[in-house]
């Protein structure tokens, strides 16, 4: 891209953003609708009664933060380790990989019920959920990862007597993290779900659970704030992620 | 290291995927009956594959199961006339498609399960909410995948078709749109993944008549543990059942394809 096309791309961007705008508010005020108020009064509730509101970042956002945080941290490290064992013989994944896919198929806010019953309504069943629902992702797309390291790079350091922990944790699982990374990406978006419907049902803090007290209080200016700052939430955790993913994997763009 | 696979393989993988199983059934069998978890925590797995099968022979079941999968169906088919039209169009000028790229990028971060209060106080309880977090939800995948693929489209077939005198609707009809079709089908896949998700959330936190996730809120307001295994195990019975329809379909419609995998 030349500096003009650059320049040609950035105007595109912001003029769409702008006819975005305009379209929301354009929309709402013409429409006059309770449900829908405009954007002139959500966005400054926005800064005004999230982002610069203390309570909020201690009893919306933090927790929620936290939770999905250690869901995924429970499921990486859990998914890492199973995708390896099983990744590296044909037949292992052969055995366990039906259920697997079984488990991946139950759509994971099914679960939450379940949890509810086997954990209560505490931190314990939320994080379960979230690490139970982005688990399969991550583990499939270990395995493949695990599948496709070059066998020729494996025989070599085992050939020179690299012992086998060396060899999984330093040669099996650097050229597969660029699938984990994979497998983490599209885990995101379902991690940031299962931490708003556990929230949306059962809880006593967190984004979700203001979300809903809005709405028990037909605070329609808080509610729609709520989903913005969520929207927000959701693309700086990918964000976050891109950039783990930038510095972890920048050996293999040399 | 790995054999490429040939055609015995395929029975072999069948059994182990049987044996594993099995296996995983008699170990969660042996492990209550030998009182090592709780049956608080888990029930015999035979007693919850006999709920399951009581269920099935249960009206009030079929019932719940009618009102979430019309729900999905309901909800992704407006989806796909939203959205595949429109990833169409976008996407055959390049402008069109940064300038709406950007747009989706900044809406479809916001999770579609934190629109349910919002959609019940808008449309109360009933299959009309149900409806509109369905389709939010399942616009984004289907928007994406026929985007990347009116994008991915061979330029150079675009200019042979413009070569030979085909007009740009014609070229978009013969060229643009079949090697879009596959990256559509594909958003086509997750996006049903992600109506069946939302109906059966929409049931959860929502609340309504009749459903899925009704039955299961149910289940757990009296604890009953074996009923809501049976509920999420009927509950990825009917995942698998649609994934595996989609994939068959896929693989007939497109044979000629070797992969088109975008992920959203």
């Amino acid at each position: 891209m030349t500096a003009v096309e650059r320049l040609q791309d950035v105007a595109l961007r912001v003029a769409a953003l702008v006819g975005l705008y305009l379209f929301w508010w354009f929309a709402t005020s013409r429409a006059d609708s309770l449900f829908f108020p405009e954007p002139t009064d959500v966005l400054p509730a926005v800064w005004d009664d999230w982002l610069t509101d203390g309570d909020t970042w201690t009893e919306n956002i933090a927790p929620s933060v936290v939770r999905i945080f250690y869901g995924f941290l429970l499921a990486a490290v859990v998914s890492v380790a199973l995708g390896v064992a099983i990744g590296r013989s044909r037949r292992v994944s052969e055995y366990v990989e039906p259920i697997v896919h079984f488990v991946r198929s139950i759509p994971p806010p099914a679960l939450l019920p379940l949890f509810l019953i086997l954990f209560g309504i505490g931190d314990t069943q939320k994080v379960v959920l979230i690490a139970v629902g982005v688990f399969p992702p991550i583990l499939l797309n270990t395995i493949d990862g695990v599948r496709s390291v070059d066998a020729l790079q494996l025989d070599t350091a085992a050939a020179y007597q690299i012992s086998r922990w060396d060899r999984i944790t330093k040669v099996m699982i650097p050229s597969a993290s660029p699938k984990i990374f994979a497998g983490l990406r599209i885990s995101m978006s379902i991690a940031v779900i299962l931490m708003v419907i556990s929230e949306l049902l059962a809880a006593t803090d967190g984004l979700g659970f203001r979300i809903l007290q809005a709405s028990r209080d037909f605070a329609y200016v808080d509610l729609w704030a709520g989903l913005v700052v969520l929207g927000i939430l959701g693309i700086v955790l990918n964000a976050g992620l891109s950039m783990l993913e930038h510095r972890v994997l920048r050996w293999t763009r040399s | 290291m790995t054999a490429p696979r040939s055609r015995l393989s395929v029975p072999t993988a069948w059994t182990r995927g049987a044996i594993g199983v099995l296996v995983l059934f008699a170990l969660a069998e042996a492990m209550t009956r030998a009182e090592f978890v709780t049956p608080a925590y888990l029930p015999p797995a035979s007693s919850i594959v006999g709920e399951t099968v009581g269920l099935l022979g249960d009206g009030e079941f079929w019932d719940a199961l009618g009102s979430t999968m019309w729900a999905t169906l309901l909800g992704l088919l407006r989806a796909v006339v939203i959205a595949i039209p429109l990833g169409v169009v976008l996407g055959l000028s390049k402008r069109a498609y940064r300038a709406s790229v950007t747009i989706v990028e900044l809406l479809r971060p916001v999770p579609s399960v934190a629109l349910i209060p919002l959609a019940t106080l808008v449309y109360g309880r009933g299959t009309a909410m149900k409806v509109f977090v369905v389709t939010y939800a399942c616009i984004w995948p289907l928007l994406f995948n026929t985007f990347y693929g009116m994008r991915s489209v061979d330029p150079v077939a675009v200019d042979t078709a413009r070569a030979f005198g085909l007009g740009r609707v014609k070229t978009a009809v013969r060229v643009n749109l079949p090697s879009a079709a596959p990256f559509i089908f594909t958003g086509l896949k997750i996006a049903s993944a992600v109506a069946l998700i939302l109906a059966i959330s929409a049931e959860i936190v929502g609340g309504g008549a009749s459903g899925l996730g009704i039955e299961m809120v149910e289940a757990r307001a009296v604890s009953d543990l074996q009923r809501s295994y049976a509920y999420t195990l009927i509950s990825g019975v009917i995942g698998l059942i649609v994934y595996v329809v989609l994939e068959f379909v896929e693989g007939r419609l497109f044979a000629w394809n070797t992969s088109s995998e975008v992920e959203s």
